[in-house]
């Protein structure tokens, strides 16, 4: 076993741990900072993977910018005198049963599937390649996402928008 | 050297779990984290394939956009709870079954 493999096991390991502790936790701001955990295992994950552009994006979206806005939306809707912030849990059985069947099924399908692989590829730097398929064969879906990111905002700032009677 | 298997397992473990979140969670914002889970799974499994296989860069590409989605949904999402918690005075997605009031 080479160090590859034990930091990619510790990396799982906290990674899929942080992600229990995020559905199992019965305080918010718990669940909120194991998902920092869970987010950054997925960056170093992607590191593993060759993807850097993505890893740093991950980080600095994920984690700078999702997990900000959750913690936002924690504090902004319980009273601040309230400071056990807690969940209910609701049908736990039937719940575990499902995410079980489901996990069951799908690595049932990823170990038993003949995956037809390449083996793996050269480690390459994939910031110039991302950027140059964005300005050509994905030209339409950036645009389009462009957009879609401005109409997220526009339609966050109404919802939020203290009413008035014009 | 890790194999593709490893990946789709941690990927499967993330997707399940959110599940679980989303389905066991009352809280809006804690179902919100599930599916933040469920979007982060997708993501790896696209990583993971576009580094296996004769596809490039078009997995990493989807991962993207996954990305763009993701933080148009949560901003979006989140002041959808900001206004529940607003009219209703909770987040308890059991207590939000009226559509006026």
């Amino acid at each position: 076993m080479s160090v590859t493999d034990i930091v990619f096991i510790l990396t799982a390991i906290v990674t899929v741990g942080s992600a229990v502790v995020v559905v199992v936790s019965r305080s918010l701001i718990y669940s909120v900072f194991s998902l920092l955990f869970t987010f950054f295992g997925v960056a170093v994950l992607y590191v593993f993977l060759g993807a850097d552009f993505l890893a740093g994006a991950q980080v600095l979206i994920y984690v700078g910018g999702i997990l900000v806005l959750l913690l936002f939306g924690v504090m902004l809707t319980h009273r601040l005198y309230n400071l056990n912030l807690t969940t209910e849990r609701f049908q736990p059985i039937a719940g575990t049963l499902i995410a079980a069947a489901v996990f069951a099924s799908i690595s049932l399908a990823a170990f038993k599937t003949k995956w037809k692989l390449v083996g793996e590829r050269e480690l390459e730097p994939t910031t110039q390649q991302i950027g140059e398929a964005f300005l050509s064969s994905y030209l339409l879906p950036f645009e389009i996402a462009s957009v879609l990111l401005l109409v997220a905002l526009i339609g966050a700032a109404m919802l939020v928008r203290r009413r008035t009677d014009v | 050297m890790i194999e593709l298997k490893y990946y789709l397992l941690i990927s499967a473990a993330l997707f399940s779990l959110g599940v679980f979140g989303v389905l066991t969670r009352r809280n809006a914002v804690n179902v919100l984290m599930g599916v933040e889970l469920i979007l982060n799974s997708a993501n790896l499994n696209l990583v993971a394939f576009s580094r296996y296989s004769s596809a490039g860069i078009d997995g990493q590409m989807f991962a993207v956009f996954v990305i763009v989605v993701a933080a148009a949904e949560v901003a979006v999402a989140l002041a959808i709870v900001l206004t529940l918690y607003r009219v209703l005075n909770t987040v308890n997605l059991d207590r939000a079954d009226v559509l006026k009031r």
